[in-house]
């Protein structure tokens, strides 16, 4: 069966467009996310640690 | 206020909110009620940030940080969600920081042509997420352990080319469906942007995501557009079509994001 679901927003939707969406600027700070892959790489080796250790936070976060 | 200890993060730049002001109780990243900071006709929507966490050195680490990241996206978003009930706002991408207002008027100056226009190409449209699965039933080997034994070796190498044969097809079939389904979605949108796909890990799903697309879509055509998306329902078996939204024009904040036709609804 082909579902259109609608839901809460799940976090993996949500980092697509603030980690590879919005305006990039030069702020006066500041670090950039500019280096979104960098981020993400980052991020996925996290979230395989939490997967393995500690699977309990995911629910929530869907 | 600004102080020594504080930073100004900017959520979004807008046209001016007029009579539309946000909504009292609002509170954005930190804990802290959005404010605004006006300069010639732009809107940065603002708000204070303690420096212990969002100067460089410690953002840096504390983007690594799982729960961190996920509560300072919510309330990023919760901030844009509430600016697109009375505008088109042009979302900054997550954790732009500024010393203080002086710094983001001296941004919005700069940026200003840039922004009017990004504003102007948002203006009465909302953004909206497309993706398609392959559901992980439909795409999966059958386990060796549900197989009879086969009687023959020919029969096994008949049986395993028919299970490629109908892999095969299922992914043929995904393919055809999103381009068609895409194609379709484009007609109705004033721009589309195509992300990669969803990781399965980061999406907590074993299904397997082939589309994952952004349309920008007027308001006024957005219930036709949910609909089309709607009568995806049904389509094809072994096929699963997620909606999101709608969004702040996240994705397409920058001119070269958008590709495909401009002066559609």
């Amino acid at each position: 069966m082909t579902v259109v679901e609608r839901r809460e927003i799940a976090l993996v939707d949500l980092l697509d467009r603030l980690l590879a969406g919005g305006v990039v600027l030069a702020g006066d700070v500041t670090l950039r996310i500019a280096d979104v892959d960098l981020v993400r790489i980052d991020l996925k080796a996290l979230i395989s640690s939490v997967n393995e250790q500690v699977p309990s936070p995911w629910p929530e976060l869907t | 206020m600004t102080g020594t200890s504080e930073l100004r993060y900017v959520y979004a730049v807008c046209r001016p909110l007029g009579d539309a002001p946000l909504q009292a109780d609002l509170t954005g990243v930190a804990g802290a009620p959005p404010g605004l900071v006006e300069h010639h006709g732009l809107v940065a929507v603002v708000g204070d940030v303690p420096e212990r966490d969002f100067a460089e050195a410690p953002l840096r680490s504390r983007l690594e940080d799982l729960d961190w990241l996920t509560g300072t996206a919510r309330a990023h978003q919760r901030v844009i969600a509430a600016l697109c009930t009375v505008t088109s706002p042009l979302p900054l991408r997550l954790a732009t920081v500024f010393r203080d207002d002086s710094g983001v008027r001296t941004m919005l100056e700069q940026e200003g042509d840039r922004f009017r226009a990004a504003l102007d190409r948002l203006a009465g449209r909302v953004e909206w997420g497309v993706k398609v699965y392959v559901e992980e039933a439909a795409a999966a080997e059958p386990a060796p352990a549900a197989e009879p034994a086969a009687a023959s070796g020919r029969d096994y190498l008949r049986r395993r080319r028919a299970e490629r044969a109908a892999r095969d097809d299922t992914w043929q079939r995904a393919e055809r469906f999103a381009q068609e389904l895409h194609d379709e979605l484009s007609g109705q949108a004033a721009a589309t942007r195509i992300h990669p796909p969803q990781n399965p890990e980061l999406a907590r799903t074993s299904d397997r995501n082939v589309l994952n697309a952004a349309y920008l879509v007027g308001r006024s055509a957005s219930e036709e557009f949910v609909e089309t998306v709607d009568a995806t329902k049904d389509r094809e078996p072994g096929l699963r079509v997620e909606l999101t939204g709608p969004w702040a024009g996240y994705s397409f904040s920058s001119p070269e994001d958008a590709e495909g036709g401009e002066e559609q609804p």
